[in-house]
C-alpha cells in the first residue's frame, strides 16, 4: 500500500505509464487533497481521451521540500466533486478541464470557460455554454449598491500589448474586485503537438510565449531527452543555462524599466528600455536571434557557439552590469518612486500559498520557490543560484526580487562562461520511449514552466500539456488589486507582467 | 491697452506651443535621448487641423461644443494676465475672479464633453479633474489675495506689477511661499508630474488625457492648443511674480517675460525627469500643502 495514491518519481526520470496508478475518483480526490494539505503543489492537471468514452485526468504534484514529483490518473465521464473548495490552487485547472472535456467539477465556486473554445469531446458542451463561445462573452462577478460602478478595460488596450479583458467592480477609486478574462490568443497549441515530435514541434513551443522562447524550448528539449534517454553534452547544458539567464535578464530589465515608466519616473524607464535591448543582443551574439530562437534543440543546441562569440558576451556583460546597476539603483534611492512601489498591490504569503503562485511573484510574497533550486536540471544541478525571497508581497517586492535575480544571473553567466569547456553541443535523439510519462520543469523568468507528455505505443506524443507560469499567476494579479486604487492597476499589472498567449496557448 | 500688451498677447499665441517642446527636450536630455523636435507641438497642431473629426453616435452637441468653448475661454483669460511686468491687454478691478471662472468654464465644458461620451474612463477622469481643481483653487486664490494685499491693487496687472523688487525685500519669504503654492497649482492644472503624467497611455491612471480620448482632428487641436495656452497663462502668473521691475523698453520687457516662460518650461522638464508621479490619493495632500503655503504667506504679509 503506497502512502499516497500518487506514485512519486524524480524530476528528469520518465515513468512508464503502467506505473502511474489509475485511481477511483474518490481515492484520487482524497490523495490529491492530502498531498496538497501536506505542502505539495499542483503543477499540472489535465485531461486526455481514455479510449472508452471517458476522460483520463492526469495530475502531477511537486514536493518542493523533497524535490520529488508525483503523478496519478483517474477516469471520469461527465462530472466529479470539485476539489477547488478545499484546494483553491486547482480552480483554474478545473475550469480548463471543464472547458476542454465538458466535465463538470460539481461544486466549483466559479465555473466559467478560460479560453472560450468548443470542447474537444465530440457532441459534448461546456456546462452552461452551448455552441462555440466567444472570448469575454460570459457572466461576470457583479456588485450592486450606491456608487458602485463597473469599469471594463480591453480586450484592445492603449499600449502595444496583448489582448485581455479586465472587469473592475469599483467604489469610487477603490477596486473591490477584478475579474480577468483571457482566451483571445488561443491557438490550440497543445492539440497540434499530439502525434509529435515532428519538425514543427520545437517551433510551436518556442512561440508558446514569445518572450519565454528559451524557457519553453528548454522545457521541451528536456522532456524529449528524458523520453529518448539522451545525455546532453555539458557545453550545451551550460550554454542553455546562460541563454535562460540572459532571457531572465532581458525581461527583468524591461520590467524594471516599465515599472519606472508606469509611475512616470523617466531615467530608469529610458535606460532600462535600452539595456533590455542590449541583453537581447547578447542572445543574438550566441545564436543569431535576439529571442533565442533556434538555440535550444532536443539533444543540445541548434547552433555552434564559437570562442569569439563567448568572448564578446563576456566583454559586453561587464559594461551592461555597470549600466544596469546605476539605472536600477536610482529606483531605490528615489523617494517618490518608493512611495508608489511600497504597499501597493500586496499579496500575502498565505494567499500566495493558497492559489499556488510561482516565480518572482511567489518569491516576492516570501515563498522561496525556485525550480532551479528545488528541481534542478541541466547545468543547475552543478551550479546553484541562491534563491531570494522578500516578505512584503507588494510592487516593491516584485521589483526588488527582479533586481536581486538580475545580479545573480549576471554572476552565474560570468562564472559559467569563464570555465566553459570545449566539446560537442549536440547529440542525436533517437526514438522516444513508448507508453511513458515525462514531466519537465524549468524556472523561466516568469516562473515555473511545466511540460507534461504521454507517449503512445509508437513513441509519439499522445498528450502534451504546457503550463506557463502565467496560468498560476493571473489570479494573483486579481487578488493584488483588492482594495487598491484603480489608478494603480497598470503598476500592479506590470509588476506581475504575465503572458496572455502563454496562458491562452 | 498699449502696444507692448498687444505684443505680449500675440507672443503668447505664437510661442506657447514651444513650451511643450522645451519640456520634452529637457526630459529627453535627462533620459539620454535626442527627443522630439522643439517645434513638434506646431507640427501636431497643423496635422490635427488638416484631419477630419470622428463623432461617436452616442454623443450630442455637448461633446462638440467642449473643445471650441474651452479654447474660447482660455483665449479670453489670457487677455487678463500680464507677462512679466508687461500689463495685460484688458484689466479692471476684480478681473481675477473672471479669470478664475474662465478656467472654471474651460474645465466645465471639458468635463461635460467627457461625460457626454458615456465612457467609464472619461467619467473617472472627469471626477478626478473636478476633485483636484476644487482643491487647487483655494491655493491659487490665497496666493492672489496675498499679492493683492501687498500691492494694494484689485486688478491682476497692477497687482502683479506691484510685486516689484521693493516688495521682495520686506515680503520675500511670503512671495516665495506664494510662488511655491502657485507652482503646485500650475503643475496640477496643467496635468504635469507629480500629479498627472502627460506621457502615459494608461487610461486608468490618467486625469486630463482620459477626458479627451474621444476627441479627434480639429477638435483635438483646439483642446491641445487650449491646454498649451493654459500652461502659458498659469505660467505667466509665476513669471510675473518673480520679474523684478518694468524697464519701459518694450523689447526688454517682453524678453524678460519670454525668458521667464522658457526657464519655467525647463523647471517643469527637470521636475518631470527627477521624480515619479504621486499616488492619486496623495494628490490632495500636495494641494493642501500648497494652500497652507499660500495661507502662511498671507499671514506673513498681514502681520
Amino acid at each position: 500500500m503506497k502512502p499516497s495514491g500518487f506514485v512519486p518519481f524524480v524530476h528528469g526520470d520518465a515513468v512508464p505509464r503502467r506505473k502511474v496508478p489509475i485511481l477511483e475518483i474518490a481515492e484520487f480526490r482524497k490523495a490529491l487533497l492530502d498531498a496538497i494539505q501536506g505542502g505539495q503543489r499542483l503543477v499540472s492537471w489535465s485531461g486526455h481521451e481514455a479510449g472508452d468514452g471517458s476522460v483520463e485526468l492526469l495530475a502531477v504534484l511537486a514536493d518542493d521540500v523533497n524535490g520529488t514529483l508525483a503523478a496519478a490518473v483517474t477516469r471520469v465521464r461527465d462530472g466529479y466533486p470539485s476539489v477547488t473548495p478545499e484546494c483553491p490552487q486547482a480552480h483554474w485547472f478545473e475550469r480548463e478541464i471543464a472547458e476542454q472535456w465538458a466535465i463538470k467539477p460539481e461544486g466549483h465556486p466559479w465555473l466559467k470557460p478560460i479560453r472560450f473554445h468548443a470542447p474537444y469531446r465530440a457532441g459534448a458542451s461546456m456546462p452552461g455554454g452551448e455552441g462555440s463561445p466567444l472570448p469575454g462573452v460570459t457572466d461576470y462577478f457583479h456588485m450592486e449598491g450606491d456608487e458602485v460602478h463597473e469599469v471594463a478595460v480591453g480586450p484592445v488596450h492603449a499600449g502595444v500589448i496583448e489582448p485581455g479583458h479586465f472587469r473592475f467592480q469599483c467604489h469610487g477609486e477603490t477596486v473591490f474586485h477584478l475579474e480577468i478574462e483571457l482566451g483571445y490568443q488561443h491557438r490550440g497549441l497543445e492539440r497540434h503537438l499530439r502525434g509529435g515530435p515532428d519538425r514543427k514541434t520545437v517551433h510551436y513551443l518556442e512561440t508558446a510565449a514569445g518572450d519565454t522562447t528559451i524557457g519553453h524550448a528548454t522545457a521541451y528539449a528536456h522532456l524529449v531527452e528524458q523520453l529518448a534517454s539522451v545525455r546532453v553534452p555539458s557545453r550545451a547544458q551550460v550554454l542553455r543555462g546562460v541563454a535562460l539567464e540572459l532571457e531572465r535578464l532581458a525581461n527583468h530589465t524591461g520590467d524594471l524599466g516599465a515599472l519606472a515608466g508606469d509611475v512616470g519616473y523617466l531615467p530608469t524607464a529610458s535606460y532600462c528600455g535600452r539595456i533590455r535591448g542590449d541583453w537581447l543582443n547578447l542572445t543574438a551574439v550566441l545564436c543569431g536571434n535576439r529571442f533565442g530562437r533556434g538555440l535550444v534543440r532536443p539533444g543540445g543546441l541548434g547552433v555552434t557557439v564559437d570562442a569569439a562569440a563567448i568572448a564578446e558576451v563576456q566583454k559586453r556583460l561587464d559594461a551592461l552590469e555597470k549600466d544596469l546597476t546605476s539605472a536600477v539603483e536610482l529606483l531605490w534611492s528615489t523617494n517618490s518612486v518608493m512611495a508608489r512601489f511600497e504597499e501597493t498591490g500586496c499579496v500575502s504569503r498565505q494567499d500566495a500559498e493558497m492559489i499556488g503562485l510561482v516565480g518572482p511573484a511567489a518569491r516576492a510574497s516570501g515563498i522561496a520557490r525556485d525550480i532551479r533550486n528545488d528541481f534542478p536540471s541541466g547545468i543547475y544541478r552543478y551550479a546553484h543560484i541562491p534563491v531570494g525571497a522578500w516578505h512584503s508581497g507588494d510592487v516593491f517586492a516584485r521589483a526588488f526580487i527582479r533586481w536581486t535575480e538580475c545580479q545573480r544571473s549576471i554572476a552565474f553567466i560570468r562564472e559559467q562562461l569563464s570555465m566553459l569547456g570545449e566539446g560537442a553541443v549536440q547529440v542525436a535523439c533517437g526514438l522516444l520511449a513508448p507508453d511513458t510519462l515525462a514531466v519537465s520543469l524549468v524556472e523561466g523568468w516568469r516562473g515555473e514552466i511545466c511540460h507534461v507528455a504521454l507517449t503512445d505505443p509508437a513513441g509519439r506524443f499522445a498528450h502534451y500539456k504546457v503550463v506557463d507560469p502565467s496560468f498560476h499567476n493571473w489570479f494573483g494579479l486579481a487578488l493584488s488589486l483588492r482594495n487598491q486604487a484603480i489608478s494603480d492597476f497598470p503598476l500592479c499589472n506590470k509588476s506581475f507582467n504575465l503572458s496572455y498567449c502563454g496562458h491562452d496557448l | 491697452m498699449t502696444w507692448d500688451s498687444l505684443c505680449a498677447y500675440v507672443l503668447a499665441l505664437v510661442v506657447a506651443p514651444l513650451l511643450t517642446g522645451i519640456i520634452n527636450r529637457v526630459k529627453a536630455m535627462f533620459a539620454g535621448r535626442h527627443g522630439q523636435p522643439l517645434l513638434q507641438a506646431y507640427f501636431d497642431l497643423a496635422k490635427l487641423l488638416r484631419k477630419g473629426a470622428v463623432y461617436s453616435g452616442t454623443t450630442t452637441w455637448v461633446f462638440r461644443t467642449g473643445p471650441v468653448a474651452g479654447l474660447a475661454a482660455v483665449l479670453v483669460a489670457l487677455a487678463f494676465v500680464p507677462l512679466g511686468k508687461v500689463p495685460a491687454l484688458v484689466s479692471f478691478n476684480g478681473d481675477f475672479l473672471l479669470v478664475a471662472y474662465l478656467f472654471g468654464v474651460m474645465r466645465f465644458v471639458t468635463v461635460m464633453a467627457a461625460l457626454d461620451t458615456g465612457s467609464s474612463f472619461e467619467g473617472m477622469g472627469a471626477s478626478r479633474e473636478v476633485q483636484f481643481s476644487a482643491l487647487a483653487e483655494p491655493a491659487w486664490f490665497m496666493g492672489l489675495v496675498t499679492v493683492i494685499y501687498v500691492s494694494g491693487e484689485w486688478s491682476l496687472s497692477p497687482a502683479l506689477a506691484g510685486v516689484s523688487s521693493g516688495v521682495w525685500g520686506p515680503a520675500g519669504s511670503a512671495m516665495v511661499l506664494v510662488g511655491l503654492a502657485w507652482l503646485g497649482v500650475f503643475l496640477t492644472e496643467n496635468s504635469r508630474i507629480p500629479v498627472d503624467d502627460p506621457n502615459t497611455h494608461l487610461e486608468l491612471t490618467m486625469i486630463h488625457e482620459v477626458m479627451v480620448l474621444d476627441h479627434g482632428g480639429p477638435d483635438f487641436a483646439f483642446i491641445l492648443y487650449g491646454a498649451i495656452l493654459k500652461l502659458w497663462t498659469l505660467g505667466a502668473f509665476l513669471v510675473s511674480l518673480v520679474t523684478p521691475y518694468r524697464t519701459g523698453m518694450v523689447l526688454l520687457d517682453l524678453g524678460y517675460g519670454l525668458a521667464g516662460m522658457l526657464i519655467l518650461a525647463m523647471v517643469v522638464g527637470i521636475i518631470e525627469s527627477i521624480m515619479a508621479r504621486l499616488r492619486l490619493v496623495r494628490v490632495p495632500h500636495l494641494l493642501l500643502t500648497a494652500t497652507a503655503f499660500a495661507l502662511l504667506a498671507l499671514f506673513l504679509v498681514m502681520r
